[in-house]
């Protein structure tokens, strides 16, 4: 499965475990708009580790968090590779 | 046994009236401890050096330790047990602050230059016959020591007649009996394991140090243990050992860490005819009490009633106790033990469910979770719920987010780690029993299945600090 599939697919299902509605999750949807609440993104964070085997924000030097789903998948994409 | 007008008594009081030959055994050896109303374990006949002083007992067995107890309880002015596991680097410090002025050794104990000060006997598990002995003329005093994860050690001042107050209490299973723990005697709850044996003049099966759980699980089958004792944690493990099955005690006991349903619910039916009893005890605070109705926490009406002497409290979410079988200070330090009134804060937090309390964590443990606040072992007491878990470790991970997330290691009953779609499947079971039970926040972000858990030297699950 693709990175951006996995990551859609772990949204979903936290949105679901955590009774959230998401937004139509296109690329240029902000992430604060989305539906997921911090919690629901420290999970989703934990969960992609699990699943992906990286953490790229942890391991990243200087905090920094994507804006849009786009730029949050491409960091993804970029720490698999 | 009463012990009604006899003044200070001591251990060896106990086994003078001790009706039949009683041992320790360890994995390597034995002693019939018995027959120290007419021998001695110390060689060279150096008890009577010992007397009227401080000594510390720094043997590398338990089985030394066992006895070198019994010959100096009422003989040495105090007795400082020393863990197994006590840093080097913290020797100098600790026989400092406890004066000690004689050292018991046994041949294992590895030579430190903190132990040259003082003067020196060894003790063998060998008994020889001896012609006199010093007699018994003290109250000694016996100090403990904390097992603080960080830091020297605490050193904490009990008596013989605080130890055993919960002792001669009659236990459930009471009767011959051989006594069994997976503690290790130098702690205060394998010395309250080893105290009941001895003052009942009945048997003890010993611990040994890396020794493989079903190994001694053999051993305490074969010398027919009666009464066992550990941790949850040290039970759990037991319980995955298909040895487990080999022994049949009447009396099982847990305590040291939170005993939840689930541990209980095992232990009743691996041994569906014993007493099963969990106790609250500390270091400091001595034993506080049972509960042996088979339910994890305790009845609401513990608190603010006087039950044995013992009076508890609670205070901001904390469990307070005052009881003759507090320590009475801390050696070497000037730290107050108890509040003005006499209780001993015992930092463990509670919370009450229906008509019990239940133990949620230790206030020191909370992990923050963008602020809203979790215990592990309250959601391990969920997670170990789930059928196909044994034990579980919950812990905090750094989140770019939140600040920290709980993530849990679990171990499964045995043989359910193989097929790994059944894995993506259970890790979800155990999670909806989780999202079932607990709020949002105390949920584990992930979870993952591991072989074992780190089990620390005091029988506790090991909790790494971040």
């Amino acid at each position: 499965m693709s990175v951006k599939l996995t990551i859609i697919e772990q949204m979903e299902r936290i949105a679901r475990e955590h009774g959230k509605i998401l937004a139509p999750l296109k690329e240029d949807l902000v992430l604060a708009d989305c539906g997921l609440d911090s919690l629901g993104f420290a999970v989703l964070v934990a969960r992609l580790e699990d699943t992906l085997g990286i953490d790229p924000f942890s391991a990243a030097e200087d905090a920094f968090f994507p804006v849009t789903l786009g730029d949050f998948v491409k960091v993804y994409e970029h720490g698999r590779r | 046994m009463s012990m009604a007008g006899v003044e200070a008594p001591s251990l060896r009081n106990f086994v003078a009236n001790a009706d039949a030959p009683a041992f320790f055994w360890d994995r390597a050896a034995s002693a019939r401890f018995t027959d120290l109303q007419r021998g001695t374990s110390i060689d060279g006949g150096r008890l009577a050096d010992l007397a009227g002083r401080s000594v510390l007992i720094a043997t590398a067995g338990q089985l030394t330790t066992a006895l070198a107890l019994i010959e100096l309880d009422g003989c040495a002015r105090r007795l400082v047990i020393l863990p197994p596991d006590t840093e080097a680097d913290h020797l100098d410090a600790l026989i400092a602050a406890a004066g000690v002025e004689a050292v018991v050794t046994d041949v294992e104990t590895p030579r430190r230059p903190a132990f040259d000060i003082a003067a020196r006997a060894v003790c063998t598990p060998s008994i020889a016959p001896v012609a006199e002995r010093p007699p018994v003329r003290r109250r000694s005093e016996w100090v403990l020591m904390t097992s603080g994860t960080t830091g020297v050690p605490k050193l904490v001042m009990h008596d013989l007649a605080g130890l055993t107050a919960a002792v001669h209490a009659r236990s459930p299973a009471d009767g011959a009996a051989v006594w069994g723990t997976f503690y290790d005697i130098r702690r205060y709850g394998g010395l309250q394991m080893y105290l009941r044996a001895v003052c009942g003049g009945a048997s003890l099966v010993l611990s040994s140090a890396g020794e493989p759980v079903a190994d001694h699980l053999a051993r305490l089958a074969r010398h027919g243990v009666t009464h066992l004792s550990g941790t949850p944690s040290q039970w759990r493990r037991a319980l995955m050992s298909p040895t487990i099955r080999a022994i049949a005690p009447r009396y099982v006991r847990l305590s040291g860490e939170i005993a939840d349903q689930a541990i209980l619910d095992g232990l009743r039916a691996a041994f569906p005819h014993a007493a099963i009893g969990h106790a609250y005890a500390s270091t400091e605070a001595g034993v506080a009490f049972d509960v042996n109705d088979g339910l994890a926490g305790f009845p609401a009406a513990y608190i603010g009633s006087t039950r044995d002497g013992v009076d508890m409290n609670i205070v901001d979410g904390s469990l307070r106790i005052r009881s003759p079988r507090t320590a009475s200070r801390y050696v070497g330090i000037e730290q107050a033990l108890t509040d003005d009134d006499g209780f001993i804060d015992t930092g463990d937090m509670v919370e009450l469910r229906g008509d019990r309390y239940h133990f949620v964590g230790r206030r020191g443990g909370i992990i923050n979770i963008g602020g809203l606040k979790v215990h592990p072992e309250e959601v391990e007491a969920v997670i170990n719920r789930h059928p196909q878990v044994r034990m579980s470790l919950v812990r905090q991970k750094p989140s770019p987010i939140t600040g920290s997330i709980i993530v849990a290691d679990v171990v499964l009953k045995s043989d359910q780690q193989a097929v790994p779609t059944r894995q993506i499947e259970l890790k979800d079971d155990i999670l909806r029993l989780c999202r079932k039970t607990l709020p949002r926040h105390k949920v584990p972000a992930a979870i993952s299945f591991v072989p074992a858990l780190n089990v620390g030297a005091t029988g506790k699950l090991l909790r790494r600090r971040r």
